[in-house]
């Protein structure tokens, strides 16, 4: 197991490696130039030529790929065009709304959507189920902004219940923290609600086909041990592998959420420095990004081990 | 009095057992919480032409002149100036007891420093740089700027709000190059800003400065006594609109600098807000026009376009049909400033004639070359009046390739020279900040330098020289006697056609009030009731 994961983080390098030549490359070629947005209207060709000088843009390709690497290889992600900040720090102040968000909307998709589909499961056929297969349709159907501004409407501003914006950070108190993001975990977690619950329904109804489930409920064991101890661990595998292949959903759902509830985190960022083209900020973002998501992937495969024990590494 | 919310209720339950938590509710009564137009990204308002970026130089620096709202410039900094040598000497003298955010005096030496920094990157700066003989410290508290010839418009020029401003920073700060951005953002104005808290796309902090002297007398705009009655001003940047207004109507936010149109009428209804037109100058729309290829290398094609373009459905498309949200018929000054007029107004004005435009069209000899219309998606306003634009030559008989972008691309896309076949371009449209276009000394668009002209690049002596004359008027009415006769050759030229003056209001909470009307957001004058 140990070798499995040393090897696994090994193999990451490579992955980060092409990401970045990747994102390196593709910022390279596309259109767009910090230089000319800095300078605006007034500016000569001459003025915004000094600009890019003064940034370094002037340079060649491999030039500023070589450099850029060997900076990351001394953990140094550069610093942003536009705010002077170093990338890192960056990023820093905005990592905590971010895993705070998606913490939030993990533990509330996966507490919500695991039941409901067992239950879906259970009731096959009933009213329960069809009304948790309606949910999960519309959960994919309905944006993730237009959830957004239907629960600011109703529980901002006609319930006065919940703030419409904002993000307090978890140092000044866990109800102030979690107040701001009740509502979009919400909205970010009904398409990863009606994903999750939709597998978990349909592994659920194959492993109650089992004949272990048949020989369970023969023997007299209850309903609720049958479902949760039998079958649900049964069915755990698939159902973990949509939750880790859903974070990549939820990274990118949470750009939106962050903008509708002005949350100022990773994917604003992202979004502001593509449009700016603040180059540095975009590849360290979408580095970080990748790695998160390497290791989500290898922690994944970790838990496989633990739901299913004839997997071995 | 605001009526009580159920969360205020719940709020004042809960304070009951967080009792510490009484004094951070009386700090915020102290605190305005504004949401900007855009994410503040960089700090230094002579590196960058940002919009944002001036404002949030209005809020840390003071000028050595401020403009009135009659657009007049007043001293500010300055005690007084006197001018000799048949105006080609200066000598500007400051006021006693002026201070940086770190306490240290300003000196006249800080002055010439950051004058020289701005000279090198504004409009009008470069004027004052190319006649500049000299400019020294004559004292702590005088400096001399020597001129080639006189400049009458000098005071203007220091004192106009519009990018970039000359903003009077410490010598050390200023000594940065033009073209570096600068890391210290010690400043000279009513607030200091607290670059511990920043953090950009989030929050901005800026905090009254103790040692800010402001004029004894009643403020004007940028002009006058700027007091401030905040201890503490934070801009919270929220991207999207509709998340903007619920805060505003959510008691989340105070002013909300600029609210979509569409929210406008939801906004109105809530008797908590208020929606005014504060910066009475607004932006004046415009087509642009490649003067570098065909068809619109042609004068007489630029002309024919004229009877087609109808300002109303313009300025419709950009702000709404409420006429209070736009002023039209615009000409090349923006209306309502004081070399606004009406010198051959009557080609935008008069009756409006599609068939009339698409024959001068043809008669002027277009062979129905492609047209490279460029529109920039993210900027709502932007895209709206590139809409309008496009029908407008479809309707006129043009082989239009409307091309949409990011404002990234868009911006990037305009410095190409080439043909359109080579990723060049033929027409944009775009909005100029009101005070820019009010006078000809920093209305780009009428410039007609050639290949150092604003984008379209169009070579037309005549306004070159009229622009010039316009430097040297002695009096207001010589200057818009310059004014008039610019207009009427923009019309024969047509460098750029006016698409109408949008007011953008902008949105607050009735709790506040003597919110400062002229211009941008400003936060002296401005008190909680």
């Amino acid at each position: 197991m140990f070798a499995y994961v040393v090897r696994r983080v090994l193999a990451t390098i490579p992955v980060m490696a092409v990401v970045a030549l990747f994102v390196f490359s593709l910022l390279y070629i596309a259109p767009g130039d910090p230089a000319a947005v800095i300078a605006g209207d007034q500016a000569t060709p001459a003025d915004v030529e000094r600009i890019r000088a003064s940034l370094g843009l002037d340079r060649p390709y491999l030039v500023r790929f070589g450099a850029w690497v060997w900076d990351i290889l001394r953990g140094d992600l550069g610093t942003s065009i536009f705010t002077n900040l170093p990338v890192s720090t960056m990023i820093a102040q905005r990592i905590e709304p971010t895993l705070s968000l998606m913490i939030v909307t993990l533990l509330l998709a996966v507490s919500v959507a695991v039941p409901m589909g067992v239950v879906a499961a259970w009731k096959q056929g009933t009213l329960v189920d069809r009304a948790v297969m309606a949910f999960a349709v519309l959960g994919f159907s309905v944006p993730v902004f237009v959830v957004g501004y239907l629960l600011a409407y109703f529980f901002a501003l006609e319930w006065d219940l919940l703030p419409v914006q904002g993000y307090t950070p978890f140092s000044r108190g866990f109800w102030p923290w979690l107040e701001n993001l009740i509502l979009p975990a919400i909205a970010l977690g009904t398409v990863y609600i009606a994903l999750i619950a939709r597998i978990t329904r349909a592994t659920m109804l194959e492993v109650l086909q089992q004949d272990y489930i048949r020989t369970a409920k023969a023997k007299g064991v209850g309903q609720r041990a049958i479902l949760f101890l039998h079958a649900l661990k049964n069915a755990a595998v698939p159902i973990v592998t949509v939750i880790g292949i859903g974070i990549a959903l939820l990274i990118g759902g949470a750009v939106v959420t962050e903008s509708v509830f002005a949350i100022p985190g990773l994917g604003r960022l992202t979004v502001d420095a593509i449009l700016r083209r603040d180059y540095p900020v975009i590849q360290g973002v979408v580095l970080l990004f990748s790695f998160v998501y390497v290791l989500v992937n290898l922690a994944i495969d970790l838990l496989y081990t633990l739901f299913d024990p004839r997997i071995r590494y | 009095m605001p009526h009580a919310t159920r969360r205020a209720v719940l709020g004042a339950a809960a304070g009951l057992l967080a009792a510490p938590r009484l004094g951070f509710g009386q700090a915020q009564a102290r605190t305005l919480r504004f949401v900007p137009q855009a994410n503040l990204a960089s700090l230094d308002p002579i590196w960058s032409t940002a919009v944002v970026v001036r404002n949030h130089g209005l809020m840390i620096y003071d000028t050595l002149f401020g403009l009135g709202t009659d657009f007049r410039p007043r001293p500010q900094m300055a005690a007084g100036h006197e001018v000799t040598d048949d105006g080609r000497r200066w000598i500007v003298t400051l006021r006693p007891g002026l201070r940086f955010h770190d306490n240290e005096p300003v000196r006249a030496a800080d002055c010439v420093a950051s004058i020289r920094r701005w000279a090198k990157r504004d409009v009008l700066g470069q004027r004052l740089d190319a006649l500049l003989d000299e400019i020294r410290p004559l004292d702590d508290a005088r400096f001399e700027m020597r001129l080639k010839k006189p400049w009458p418009g000098l005071a203007f020029a220091l004192g106009k709000p519009s990018a970039n401003m000359c903003a009077i920073m410490p010598e050390r700060v200023a000594r940065t190059d033009p073209f570096t951005q600068i890391t210290d953002t010690t400043g000279s104005g009513p607030f200091r800003f607290r670059q511990d808290l920043f953090r950009p796309g989030d929050v901005a902090v800026y905090e009254r400065f103790q040692g800010y002297v402001p004029r004894d007398e009643p403020n004007d705009f940028m002009a006058g006594g700027k007091t401030v009655h905040f201890d503490r001003v934070e801009w919270r940047v929220m991207p999207d609109p509709s998340t903007a207004s619920a805060a505003l109507q959510n008691n989340e936010a105070d002013w909300w600098e600029t609210p979509l149109a569409d929210l406008l009428p939801l906004l109105r209804r809530n008797r908590d807000i208020a929606v005014e037109l504060i910066n009475t100058a607004g932006n004046l729309g415009v087509l642009r026009f490649n003067f570098l290829h065909p068809p619109f290398d042609n004068p007489a094609i630029r002309r024919a376009l004229l009877p087609a373009v109808d300002q109303r459905a313009f300025m419709n498309a950009a702000i709404g049909t409420d006429p209070a949200l736009s002023r039209v018929p615009a000409g090349v000054f923006t209306p309502g400033t004081p070399l606004a007029n009406d010198a051959g107004l009557e080609v935008l004005s008069g009756p409006r004639d599609l068939e009339a435009a698409r024959r001068a069209v043809r008669e002027a000899g277009y062979r129905g070359e492609r047209v490279a219309m460029l529109s920039a998606t993210d900027l709502p306003v932007l895209q709206n009046l590139a809409e309008v634009a496009a029908d407008m030559l479809r309707r006129t008989g043009f082989n239009v390739d409307f091309q949409a972008m990011d404002w990234g691309t868009h911006i990037q896309r305009r410095t190409n020279r080439g043909p359109v076949d080579q990723g060049g371009w033929s027409v944009f449209c775009t909005t100029w900040e009101g005070l820019d276009v009010s006078v000809p000394g920093s209305h780009q668009p009428i410039r007609g330098h050639g290949a150092n002209a604003w984008a379209g690049w169009p070579t037309m002596p005549r306004l070159e020289e009229l622009r010039e004359a316009w430097f040297e008027a002695t009096d207001l009415e010589a200057e818009r006697r310059i004014a008039q006769e610019i207009q009427r050759t923009v019309w024969q030229e047509v460098p750029f056609v006016p698409l109408g003056q949008v007011l953008p209001p902008m949105a607050y909470r009735r709790s506040l009030t003597g919110v400062v009307k002229g211009g941008p957001a400003v936060f002296w004058g401005v008190r909680r009731a």
